[in-house]
């Protein structure tokens, strides 16, 4: 049902990946193939979620079909019965190492990377340092400066933009919000929203898919890099707290503390959020406004009260109301914002422990 | 009417329908992440007809903006039922075998033709003949999604029932990429109904009297378990204002500003003797309250959400809960204990598998699946069952072998007019960046350059009369209240009518303007339809604070 989902193999046949063997799956891209098979290669341009583009060269493989040899790039061939891919040959692993050290000379230093240090989640670096590319081996470009942008959340590095225009296509074909677009030619080429270059007066919905797509520190959450680093963050899939929508997120939490969100892309939502759920979901958490303590009115103002004590006046209460105009005059209201296990025990009290059908939720309001 | 409020079809399945009717639903800001799924729709070739007084954003997509008029959505879809029947591009063979009450149904559409339905709703006749030829050759492959938009009238009920009439003409429900899709509101409006938080209905959508039911769950859980059904949140409220209600008990709910007639609510609170309110903030609610109890956010308990499309999902706990708060659950088991009746359930793995023990629908969910599967949507009765994309495949879900009713239904107008004191229609609903009473998004950094304040959204054209210029401080007024709040000309609002959202309490208590007036079946307020008027402030009081 979703576009993850690979067809079920229609013959026999084997596209045979390193030695191994996985069914031919007609219309699927030789990339599936080969992650099937259990092999990864970088895919610095390519976007799960849309089609493939072909552009970063970086997941160039050797195929053999029918005795003829090619080097195909995985993302946009076709799977073909009896298909033989390699994909670690030591001319295509050199060649992925001359691109990647191509990208070091046009981009800024690795230890300055956000997403290296604040998420963990580069890919870019993570190809840099697998194919042991080196910076040095072409001349450096000059640095490029960060947009000059005062929107609260999204920050973009050009000197991090290897220009895959990952975040161009989902703005436009996944997102539809049409809020950035590709500037200038070859390497003087920069993502750019429309007019003063401005997010915030552009129509872009802080939907945040850019900064989750970048596979470089070009676009990072402003909210979170530079509070985080990305050896002691852990990341909890959950559910978005807003809208029955019900997109899966990741509260990154560090030291027990959280820090963030980040999409959860295996969820059915497949990694879709909007700005509530991507900027909005964990800061009001921290609030310094968060109830820490029960609360008792007395002589007409809510005092901190111990758990027993505010436990035992509400069961006292509540006894002494069933008693004297019986279980009726108690209503029970359970909240569309807790959990299932919490509302189903709200309206177990009512009825059992009150002994009363009163119990409600807002699904009317 | 058929089955249960929930979408009949799955999320994904939009992207893949030949013709959407989106029906009060603002749906690029109430649920971003599903009109992805429209707008990718429309890409593949879909039509999209969008109905909605304002020009909302999504009519950027659609390929027809239809504007009715606020509260008229029977006449529309009647009329569109009219030229579906009148051209026989109805499903015979499904009214036949699965339907009931087509013949009355018939007789009943006969008046309301699209010139007929055109004087009350103001929509050309044509455009209505249009939609309905294109709904029906797209069959049964049309999908019809509403929100709010529909079901927040006085004649709410109706209004669905008017939806479900047109989908079954044309055999719209049980099949892929099709069906009525109500698109709901709160992450957990659906678990919380689910799960039974109703006067009505036991867990799993049991109902309280219809006969069995109890004695299951009196076996189930050990206790005599009251008879009588219960008072729905509407009628509790005025149980308070009348002095029979003497006690609540209220989880994560903000009543006093998020309720219609906002003074109502405060009222009825102050008037209850004893009133215990569960959140994670002392939200206006609570500052009423007597005893306030403090729970755990989302991020700091385990346990699950139900979503739109009926998908049970885990949520797990990160990081502590702050000073001394607990979860929602871990509370309510010490009421428990408190009240003298302790239960035996030490975790939300073991609160679940007593849910799924008692809710057929439920009984084949377990944690151990949805962390392995992701989740799972409901019916899903046993342990090796896939799960339900979309409902009705096989039968109505009113029962087994019950087919569906035409349930034939008449316009009704919203019960307060414009007159001329109160000149002006005002509609609420919800901003993308801001949610609901802003207890959550009022709190997270950043937001308030998205949408800074509240903002009466008013046309061009009633702006200019009244001399009114964009972010002015204007005054908006009801038979039952006041508030200030900076005008926002645009044309989204079409004349006559201005939106507010009410996610700046605070400042702007927009509920102290709704009506008081709800749907006679499902006591659902009409926030989408009241009478107000705009002023000018007096020359002195422009510009101030008052309501910034």
């Amino acid at each position: 049902m979703t576009t993850n989902t690979v067809s079920p193999p229609t013959t026999d046949s084997l596209v045979e990946v390193n030695g191994i063997g996985v069914p031919y799956r007609e219309g699927e891209r030789v990339l599936g193939a080969l992650r099937e098979a259990g092999f990864e290669v970088p895919t610095l341009c390519y976007e799960s979620r849309l089609d493939p583009q072909g552009t970063c060269r970086m997941c160039l493989v050797d195929v053999e079909v029918d005795g003829r040899l090619e080097q195909v790039a995985s993302c946009t061939a076709f799977q073909q019965p009896g298909m033989k891919v390699t994909t670690h040959a030591d001319d295509i692993r050199d060649y992925r190492r001359t691109i990647l050290e191509m990208l070091l000379s046009e981009t800024g230093p690795q230890s300055g990377c956000p997403k290296c240090q604040s998420f963990g989640t580069c890919e870019f670096h993570t190809a840099v340092d697998e194919y042991e590319a080196l910076p040095g081996r072409f001349g450096k470009l000059p640095e490029r400066e960060k947009a000059p942008d005062p929107n609260p959340f999204i920050q973009r590095d050009y000197d991090y933009c290897i220009a895959c225009y990952r975040c161009t296509a989902v703005c436009n074909d996944w997102e539809m919000a049409g809020a950035i677009t590709l500037d200038g030619r070859s390497q003087s080429t920069k993502i750019f929203s429309f007019f003063d270059n401005e997010l915030l007066k552009s129509p872009c919905t802080f939907c945040g898919q850019c900064i989750n797509t970048c596979p470089t520190g070009a676009l990072t959450d402003r909210k979170v890099v530079g509070k985080t680093s990305a050896d002691k963050l852990e990341r909890t899939k959950t559910i978005c707290p807003y809208c029955g929508v019900g997109c899966g997120i990741q509260l990154l939490t560090q030291d027990g503390e959280l820090m963030g969100t980040e999409p959860d892309f295996d969820a059915p939502s497949q990694g879709s959020l909007c700005v509530k759920g991507q900027f909005g979901s964990w800061d009001f958490v921290k609030s310094e406004e968060r109830l820490r303590h029960p609360l008792i009115r007395k002589d007409g103002v809510l005092q901190p009260a111990s758990w027993e004590e505010a436990l035992g006046l509400v069961a006292s209460r509540f006894k002494s109301v069933m008693e004297t105009d019986g279980p009726d005059a108690i209503v029970c209201w359970a909240s569309a914002r807790c959990t299932s296990e919490s509302n189903y025990l709200m309206q177990k009290f009512a009825r059992v422990a009150i002994g009363t059908n009163n119990i409600d939720n807002c699904s009317r309001t | 009417m058929v089955g249960k409020g929930a979408m009949s079809n799955s999320i994904e399945e939009l992207a893949g329908s030949k013709f959407l009717l989106v029906i009060g639903s603002n749906t690029t800001e109430t649920h971003p992440v599903i009109s992805l799924r429209m707008k990718k729709a429309v890409r593949n070739g879909a039509k999209l007809v969008v109905v909605d007084p304002r020009k909302i954003e999504l009519t950027r997509w659609a390929t027809r903006h239809i504007q009715p008029k606020i509260g008229t959505d029977i006449a529309f879809l009647n009329a569109m039922c009219h030229v579906i029947v009148k051209e026989g591009l109805h499903n015979r063979e499904y009214i036949e075998n699965r339907t009931e009450g087509f013949e009355a149904l018939r007789e009943h559409l006969e008046m309301y033709t699209p010139e007929y339905a055109e004087t009350i709703c103001g929509v050309p006749a044509q455009m209505i003949v249009d939609t309905a030829r294109e709904y029906a050759s797209a069959s049964p492959k049309a999908a019809v999604c509403y929100t709010l938009g529909i079901t927040e009238h006085s004649c709410g009920s109706h209004n669905v029932q008017a939806v479900a009439n047109l989908a079954m003409l044309c055999g719209n429900f049980g099949q892929e990429n099709a069906g009525v899709n109500p698109l709901r509101g709160q992450n957990n409006v659906q678990g919380a109904s689910d799960m039974g938080a109703l006067p009505t209905d036991l867990p799993g959508y049991q109902k309280v009297e219809r006969p069995g039911v109890l004695e299951k769950f009196e076996a189930a859980w050990g206790v005599k378990l009251p008879r009588r059904r219960g008072l729905t949140k509407i009628t509790a409220l005025d149980q308070m204002v009348r002095g029979r209600m003497k006690a609540a008990y209220i989880m994560g709910e903000n009543t006093v500003v998020s309720d219609a007639h906002a003074s109502h609510s405060k009222r009825a609170l102050e008037a209850c003797d004893f009133v215990v309110v569960q959140d994670i903030f002392l939200t206006d609610t609570a500052k009423l309250a007597d005893v306030v109890l403090p729970a755990a956010s989302f991020a700091e308990t385990d346990g699950t959400f139900s979503n739109s499309e009926r998908r049970v999902q885990r949520v797990r706990k990160a990081v502590e809960p702050p000073g001394e708060a607990l979860e929602d659950w871990r509370i309510l088991l010490d009421l428990f204990e408190a009240m003298g009746v302790p239960q035996s359930l030490t975790s939300a793995s073991e609160i679940w598998d007593e849910i799924a023990s008692v809710a057929p629908i439920l009984a084949g969910i377990s944690y151990e699946r949805l962390d392995k599967e992701g989740g799972l949507q409901w019916p899903c009765p046993t342990a090796d069952h896939p799960g339900t994309q979309y409902l009705h495949k096989e039968e109505f879900e009113s029962g087994k072998g019950v087919p569906g009713f035409f349930a034939p239904v008449d316009h009704i107008p919203p019960a307060e007019e414009p007159d001329e004191e109160y000149p002006l229609v005002l509609t609420t609903g919800r901003r993308r960046s801001t949610y609901h009473t802003g207890t959550q998004t009022g709190r997270a950094t950043g937001f308030e350059l998205l949408v800074p304040h509240e903002w009466a959204e008013i046309s061009p054209q009633d702006a200019a009369e009244l001399g009114v210029e964009d972010e002015e401080i204007i005054r908006v007024s009801t038979r039952r209240g006041t508030v200030e709040v900076h005008a926002r000309v645009t044309d989204m609002s079409p004349r006559g009518t201005i939106f507010m959202s009410f996610a700046f309490p605070d400042e702007t208590m927009t509920n102290v303007l709704t009506s008081d007036s709800y749907d006679f079946i499902t006591e659902t307020p009409e926030f989408k339809a009241c009478a107000v008027k705009v002023e000018k402030l007096a020359a002195s009081k422009a510009g101030s604070p008052a309501a910034d």
